[in-house]
């Protein structure tokens, strides 16, 4: 009994993998063991995982079995086993679809049930087949196999052409936002290996792929059965101008298809030995999902928005300089901050969205139908959290890609476009940006089944802004086209913010006008933001207690720090007396990279009171006013300004020249 | 060095399988990692390192003794998990016969194979565990080869191949109720080869039998058996000395060696590379009874 086809995959009797292709992991012939051993470890293959869609006898098992057998992964007792099947079936050759069939079911019905995985290896590459069925009623299983692949491949038999099921598989494909996807036409043996079917059918295709986001398109006329343009070049199709399978698959550029520029960690278990055999040892492990992490890096944690640097990168191998995906590793943060499993680890300049309510696209897996009845939990990285409701705006005809707005359930295989409202935020990007932090499954809770797919979209996050608060869960960072460098450029100058503190009737409003006064003269942009004139709009809902203090500061410190992200140098007299606010404020801007200077206009409480400019110690004294800082409330100094003012003996113009001077030393504005 | 961010093939597979066990570890309240000694499990140990130390590891270990391991095996398991000074669970097929919850084969056949699922599901419901990790791999057999990573088990611990969830991009539903559990495959996606370069280049030690000796053995079935006192000599089965070693390390009354001289990592690797026949077909008669025997076994609730 034979394979039939090209003559390549004949195996012989004393070795079953003494092929003369190179595509093979085994042994070269007069290679010691040593050699050997030395090729397979120091080659630096990589990995490539590709699923395979294709309807009902399209070839799909029969293409896998001829990727195994023409590179020569089929053992001998496989291919025995596999013989002696197709005797019993009645076949007269030996039927390589039969290699893939895992489960009793699916042989007796001749049919794929389930994903199966496969594996096999080349001189250039490892490979990992996710064998997806083609039926209908198993869509899921292909979204299930295709989900974690860099590369489809979509079967058409070239006598039927793009059928209803090659343009689920092509759309599908396009909403798991696989970056690659090759169309093998098969069958061409049965269309006598005619270019004219070949290129209608990649005409079809494309046209109905060009509605879809597909990047990267790839058509090959090929016959499983036969083995033409699997491994080896056809034989009847010099027509046919591009590679084989085997080799598209070996030499498609995947590397570049990571997110290496958006740092995501999702904290999966923090590692904390008891303290009697590592002492202080804390650590968040988890894997990867975008971005180039390195020590020293600083860092937000979502959703709490905790502000820090990592301290380390470690591995049970030792320290890592650079983290990238897919690491697992566990990092060290240089605080002791709340951070859990769920939370995430970004950079502090590029950050995901939180919000509790977004846009996504579903596909329904379970026989149950999306009921308002039921409790749904969503598992998103690794957070897991409820789903309060599931607002479906329209399902999608895979086949036509025709919308249909007028359907408030979803069934078995459906897909559709929802929008998701949680009982809490997730931290998370668009699929289309990010595989890991844009993907998420819905798990019934009362038959724990998996029961929906989804891929978050790119659409704009709704929802109202919490007030009085660092954080808006609601609200997504709106980023612009346009870049910092482009407004600072055209200003001429880039913006920073002055902060000018100290007790009431210190001079700083003096103080900082003026230097307004000279900045404007100089041709700058400035503003000078005054304690007092903000409590009559902004900030004119606020008392004097701490907390309302703690409030005027944060509002006016955002308000800067909009100014100073303008290109404006934001002057802020404000008195702001305790530490930790000035802290919160100047935390702010460097999140941003913005310059914060802190001035300390430390003019001595009898001078401040002798001035009294506004009446205010007077009221203090006599009991009228109370809480008035320096009186009846505490003034925290500044323990490291950039700069101190106020002494008696220089001019409010001396004050400002070395304001001036500051600003010059620091390369942030020209001395004049 | 171009910058490139590039991860080998291995250690990609070692940090998907990290990932799993740290799922799996935060998401079940009681995990429990099966170690035969074998060459997968030595594995599945040094990924669970990777995962958790310096912290002990948040699960104990348990081995599943059908009595009748190979002592080397047993020496070795002993020898390891007191290196690591994590805990270890024995699970005994001896025990399960003794109480008459099994009932032992005989003749020249007979195997404790079978007998083990019983023992297994039974530890697993003594120590209330609820999830269980398994060096399984999918290219060992066709059934495997649809399993997934993260297996729902019934509380009978049956293996439901049509009712699978689906298991989509990195998201495993460890979701489970009282009474079932989840048997958890961290090197689904490694072939044979790949285990034996992650050993090498890991440089794990793994017990003698994986290399060549010298072993009186008797030939049945196109296989070698080990002269052992658990398995009795048909008529006309001549021991002999030969010099084997192991690719699987399971029951001495089911598992058979290989001719081999490969003495070292480097030369197991390249026989295997150059192997022409599949790791169970070659040495496991369990596989070799019914075309679906894996499957069937599976059902019931085998690995």
């Amino acid at each position: 009994m034979d394979v039939p086809g090209q003559s390549s995959g004949v195996v012989t009797s004393g070795n079953g993998k003494a092929h003369a292709s190179d595509a093979q992991a085994a042994p070269l012939v007069g290679e010691s063991a040593q050699e050997a051993f030395r090729r397979l470890t120091e080659r630096p293959a990589d990995l490539l995982r590709f699923a395979t869609a294709g309807s009902v006898d399209d070839g799909k098992s029969t293409l896998i079995g001829r990727l195994l057998y023409d590179s020569k992964q089929v053992l001998v007792d496989q291919l025995a086993h596999v013989e002696e099947t197709s005797r019993r079936m009645g076949h007269d050759f030996i039927d390589l679809s039969l290699l893939t069939d895992g489960l009793r079911a699916e042989r007796e019905q001749g049919i794929t049930i389930d994903v199966a995985y496969r594996y096999f290896a080349t001189a250039q590459r490892r490979f990992i087949i996710a064998d997806t069925p083609g039926h209908e009623q198993y869509t899921r299983n292909m979204v299930t196999g295709a989900s974690t692949a860099d590369l489809a491949i979509v079967l058409i038999d070239a006598r039927k052409g793009v059928v209803a099921q090659s343009k689920r598989h092509a759309f599908i494909s396009s909403l798991l936002g696989i970056p690659h996807v090759v169309v093998c036409v098969n069958k061409m043996d049965l269309v006598d290996f005619d270019e004219a079917v070949f290129d209608a059918i990649v005409e079809d295709f494309d046209s109905f792929a060009a509605r879809l986001e597909m990047p990267d398109v790839t058509f090959i006329p090929i016959s499983a059965l036969l083995g033409d343009n699997v491994v080896d070049r056809s034989e009847s199709m010099g027509w046919y101008q591009g590679p084989p399978l085997l080799y598209h698959l070996e030499h498609v550029h995947i590397a570049s298809d990571r997110n290496l520029i958006d740092v995501r960690f999702p904290v999966q278990w923090v590692i904390r030995p008891p303290a009697t055999s590592v002492a202080d040892y804390r650590a968040y492990a988890g894997q990867v999902a975008g971005g180039v992490m390195r020590p020293g890096d600083d860092v937000v944690v979502l959703p709490g928005g905790h502000h820090t640097t990592i301290a380390g990168i470690d591995s049970f191998d030792g320290p890592v300089q650079e983290a990238f995906p897919p690491m697992s590793v566990a990092v060290r943060l240089t605080d002791d901050i709340d951070v859990a499993r769920g939370s995430m680890i970004v950079r502090t300049h590029n950050q995901p969205s939180v919000s509790t309510g977004f846009e996504c696209l579903l596909c329904w897996m379970s026989e149950q139908p999306l009921s308002p009845r039921r409790r749904y939990l969503v598992k998103h990285t690794t957070r897991t959290v409820m789903v309060g409701g599931v607002d479906v705006r329209y399902r999608i005809d895979v086949e036509t890609l025709r919308r249909d707005e007028d359907v408030s359930t979803l069934e078995l295989n459906d897909l559709a476009r929802v929008h998701l409202q949680l009982s809490a935020p997730l931290v998370f990007d668009s699929y289309r940006r990010n595989r890991v932090t844009g993907s998420l499954i819905i798990i019934d809770e009362a038959t724990n089944e998996t029961v929906a797919a989804g891929v978050v979209l790119d659409t704009e996050v709704e929802g109202e802004e919490e007030p009085k608060s660092e954080r808006s869960p609601n609200v997504m960072w709106q980023g612009s086209q346009m870049t910092r460098a482009r407004r600072w450029e055209a200003l001429g100058h880039g913006g920073l913010t002055l902060w000018f503190t100290g007790l009431p009737g210190a001079g700083k409003s003096t103080i900082a006008s003026a230097v307004e006064e000279r900045l404007i003269a100089a041709g700058r942009t400035a503003f000078l933001l005054d304690g007092d004139n903000l409590r009559h709009g902004l900030n004119g809902d606020l008392g004097f207690d701490e907390e309302a203090r703690n409030e005027n500061v944060r509002r006016t410190a955002h308000v800067a720090r909009l100014l100073a992200e303008s290109g404006t140098i934001a002057l802020v007299s404000l008195v702001s007396p305790y530490a930790a606010d000035r802290r919160a404020a100047a935390a702010l801007h460097a999140a941003d990279d913005l310059q914060f200077v802190e001035i300390f206009v430390d003019a001595p409480l009898e001078l401040c009171e002798r001035r009294d400019p506004k009446g205010l110690y007077a009221r203090a004294r006599s009991g009228e006013l109370a809480g008035l800082t320096g009186v009846g409330a505490p003034y925290e100094v500044p323990s490291e300004p950039d700069l101190v003012l106020g002494s008696c003996e220089e001019t409010v113009e001396e004050e400002v020249e070395r304001v001036m001077d500051l600003l010059a030393a620091r390369g942030l504005t020209s001395g004049s | 060095m171009p910058v490139t961010y590039h991860l080998t093939h291995l250690r990609a597979l070692e940090s998907e399988a990290i990932h799993v066990m740290r799922e799996v570890a935060a998401e079940f309240e009681r995990a429990v990692l099966l170690f035969s000694g074998g060459k997968d499990s030595i594995i599945l140990l040094r990924l669970a390192e990777k995962a958790f130390r310096p912290a002990p590891l948040p699960f104990p270990v348990m081995h599943v003794d059908t009595g009748h391991n190979f002592p080397e095996a047993i020496e070795f398991r002993d020898r390891r998990i007191a290196e690591l000074d994590e805990r270890l669970v024995v699970a005994s097929v001896e025990e399960s016969i003794r109480s008459g919850r099994v009932v032992e084969q005989t003749g020249p056949r007979a195997s404790r194979n079978a007998l083990q699922t019983v023992t297994l599901l039974d530890a697993i419901a003594e120590h209330g565990f609820d999830a269980a990790f398994g060096g399984a791999r999918r290219d060992e057999e066709r059934a495997r080869a649809k399993e997934r990573i993260l297996s729902f088990r019934d509380e009978f611990g049956q293996w439901e191949p049509q009712r699978q969830r689906p298991e989509l991009w990195s998201l495993y539903n460890g979701r489970i109720r009282k009474g079932e559990h989840a048997r958890v495959f961290p090197i689904s996606n490694w072939t044979e080869l790949d285990v034996w370069q992650y050993i090498a280049e890991e440089e794990l030690e793994v017990p003698s039998i994986y290399f060549a000796h010298d072993r009186q053995v008797f030939a049945r079935d196109g296989m070698l058996y080990a002269v052992s006192p658990f398995i009795e000599l048909m008529e006309g089965e001549q021991p002999f000395m030969s010099r084997v070693r192991y690719r699987t390390v399971g029951d001495m009354s089911c598992t058979g060696a290989v001719e081999s001289s490969a003495c070292t990592l480097a030369e197991v690797v390249a026989e295997i590379a150059a192997t022409d026949i599949t790791e169970r077909g070659q040495t496991r008669a369990d596989d070799r009874v019914t075309e679906a025997a894996m499957e069937d076994r599976k059902r019931q609730g085998y690995f």
